[in-house]
């Protein structure tokens, strides 16, 4: 019977399969972190259990973790980072701490060891664990009892998810990125249209994306609701994989080939729910509101909450509007920011350090303006150190920090005041996420960049940037990154 | 985890749509390693708000949640759950939840009761005019009645068998270990594991 891929995957994990019951799946991978681990190994602790695969468990300190040198101030935050890192120990569970060359954000850590491949099942104590889907696994996150349900069996009982797939056909013009394609879904289907489903993303703008920029994608599909986003593994999916240091060698990665050619959708292949977008027709985009599905084209302004005609909606964006600061008819190109956060497991990876490193390059951060650029991981860190990327943010006025979640949720010190306002290439909008009372606007990469620059919400065709400057930012925003890059 | 049959407590409105988990429960407040004392941060930037509906005497004592469509969505932070549990609720009724938090709910004891959004509007009316009063959720008849109102909800056959049994996930799962011993014989050679040779 033809299949999507995402029933191939799930396919071929069930363990057990009974009339009345979830299916019982196996989990190839399982990443922890500090927040949502410790009551699950503490359940373990109560329950006499071991972690059944410490093989297949990975564990790294992200969320917690300062991104100017030094070590945990707060003590709160210490002792959660203790914890894991006696967890690991006692339990035999492989830990990136703060400080190793592997650590980083655990999204980011996963694809660049080489880990994340294609046919696996993937979960996380965390709702982004989709972005592992852009190599065709099937990735989702997890509440802290599952975590304990895998570490003890290496298993999870779920009910299938239905699919969907999102169909974005033609090519993306020049300076649209990943970031407003993922917005501009989100838009379109709301953040509950994705609710129950797994997303197969599909199309001619996809297929041209490079592994960091599907990763985008695939990691804001919770934002509209979906537990997985997916894109069927092709050969720009196996040069990102190949020599990286957990990827298959010699017999077993034509093995692996093999298998993961045979990754995806049938073409008489039915899905639950279709959506389509138009690449041509998308341009950069911007959250005006407090969910990410409330975001417009850039040129677009703040809308009238009495222009929705769903009651909900209405109220949804009176009160966004409150909270914001914002008032209706705005031109979203007149908001004015306080600063400019780079970074997270959705926009924290080299190729989006280059791509906003190309649009800042020879200018300088607006007076009353902080950019904030924090790598995904030490490794993409060292990489944009190798390039020189340090140097052109620090230049411009930017501040160059340590690997971590940072500001994409405040967990460390990296927070915004109350009523100060952001562009962020982070993946929640939501009420005080970056510190309390803090307002945010998601944006690319390079929409931040330009941003920082100006001052207010801007592309990079806003600013006075030579051409083959621009042209160079573009490019490296939808560039493959070099095959045996460790980033 | 405590069985779960009928319930009957306060029911408090809470007239919000996309009430997402940072909401519930800020990340600040999620530094704890234990599953208690989550109830200081529920909520707590609307609880700044004196006009919050929590910060009525009346909602006090409220275990039944009556919210609008689209709860929970966002983080998969299960301390979200805790932080409702700890401060007594023990129903969340919406239109709409988000999957990772109704899962998390299903294994916490939380029932999340899915009643149509003209119930919800229903019972938030009732409420407003009888504030206090005391809603009953019935998992064995899967109804919730306010009043007058009896509103049916839905809930998966799985979730409800276990919530009415109070069933261990885990102890369920280790019952089928030979099962997932074979499964794990027939891996494929070439899957990664996190140990490097």
């Amino acid at each position: 019977m033809a299949g999507t891929l995402a029933e191939k995957v799930w396919d071929a994990h069930v363990v057990r399969r009974a009339e009345g019951e979830p299916d019982l799946l196996y989990i190839d991978l399982h990443l922890l972190h500090e927040v949502t681990s410790p009551q699950a190994f503490d359940g373990l602790r109560l329950a006499g259990r071991p972690v059944r695969r410490p093989d297949l468990t990975l564990a790294t300190e992200d969320h917690n973790v300062p991104t100017t040198p030094g070590p945990i101030t707060d003590p709160v935050s210490k002792v959660q980072v203790e914890t894991l890192r006696r967890n690991c120990e006692e339990f035999g569970v492989r830990l990136y701490p703060m400080g190793d060359a592997d650590q980083g954000i655990v999204h980011v850590v996963g694809p660049q060891l080489g880990l994340t491949q294609p046919g696996m099942t993937v979960v996380c104590g965390d709702s982004h664990t989709s972005t592992h889907g852009a190599f065709g696994a099937l990735a989702f996150g997890i509440g802290t009892s599952e975590v304990e349900h895998v570490l003890a069996t290496q298993t999870l009982p779920l009910k299938p998810f239905r699919t969907l797939a999102v169909n974005v056909r033609g090519a993306l013009p020049d300076g649209v990125t990943a970031k407003d394609v993922v917005l501009a879904v989100i838009a379109k289907i709301g953040t509950g249209g994705g609710q129950g489903y797994v997303i197969e993303y599909r199309g001619e703008a996809i297929e041209a994306l490079s592994m960091e920029a599907r990763m985008t994608v695939c990691n804001m599909s919770i934002e509209a609701g979906a537990r997985a986003g997916m894109i069927a593994p092709d050969q720009t999916t196996f040069d990102y994989l190949q020599g990286r240091p957990h990827a298959p060698t010699g017999a077993d990665w034509d093995a692996a080939v093999a298998d993961w050619t045979a990754l995806r959708s049938d073409d008489d292949a039915v899905f639950d729910a279709e959506v389509d977008l138009d690449a041509t027709e998308l341009t950069p985009f911007v959250t005006w509101g407090t969910n990410p599905g409330q975001g417009l084209p850039l040129s677009d302004s703040v809308p009238d909450p009495e222009s929705f005609a769903d009651e909900s909606d209405r109220v949804a964006a009176a009160n966004a509007l409150a909270y914001m600061g914002l008032e209706a008819g705005t031109p979203l190109r007149d908001i004015k920011v306080d600063t400019v956060f780079v970074g997270s497991c959705t926009n924290g990876r080299i190729e989006d350090l280059r791509a906003a490193a190309a649009v800042v390059k020879g200018h300088q951060v607006a007076d009353g303006v902080r950019m904030l650029v924090v790598p995904g991981s030490a490794k993409v860190r060292l990489q944009a150190e190798a390039e020189g990327l340090d140097a052109v943010f620090t230049e411009a006025g930017a501040e160059w920090r340590l690997p971590g979640c940072s500001m994409c949720l405040g967990m460390n010190p990296d927070t915004l005041s109350p009523g100060e306002r952001s562009a962020s290439t982070s993946n929640r909008n939501f009420e005080g996420r970056q510190g309390k009372g803090g307002r945010t606007h998601l944006v690319s990469p390079l929409v931040a960049a330009a941003t920082a620059i100006r001052g207010t919400l801007s592309s990079p065709s806003d600013l006075d940037t030579p051409a083959g400057e621009l042209a160079s930012a573009t490019a490296a925003a939808s560039a493959t990154t070099a095959t045996t890059g460790e980033a | 985890m405590d069985a779960f049959t009928t319930h009957t407590g306060v029911g408090v409105p809470l007239r919000r749509s996309n009430v997402d988990t940072d909401q519930i429960i800020p990340a600040e407040y999620l530094k704890r390693v234990t599953r208690t004392g989550f109830e200081d941060g529920l909520f707590a930037a609307w609880r700044k708000d004196e006009s919050f509906v929590l910060n009525s005497p009346v909602y006090a004592g409220g275990s039944v949640l009556v919210a609008g469509p689209d709860f929970g969505t966002g983080s998969s932070r299960e301390h979200a759950v805790w932080a409702l549990m700890n401060w007594g609720f023990r129903v969340v009724i919406s239109s709409r939840f988000a999957d990772i938090f109704r899962g998390n709910s299903g294994k916490q004891g939380l029932l999340t009761a899915i009643v149509s959004q003209d119930d919800v509007e229903l019972i938030w009316k009732y409420l407003e005019n009888n504030p206090g009063a005391e809603i009953t959720v019935d998992l064995v008849s899967r109804t919730v009645h306010a009043g007058e109102i009896v509103a049916p909800f839905e809930i998966d056959d799985y979730t409800r068998w276990r919530l009415l049994e109070g069933l261990d996930d885990i102890g369920l799962t280790l019952r089928h270990e030979d099962e997932v011993t074979k499964f794990e014989a027939s891996r494929p050679a070439h899957k990664p594991v996190t140990t490097l040779a």
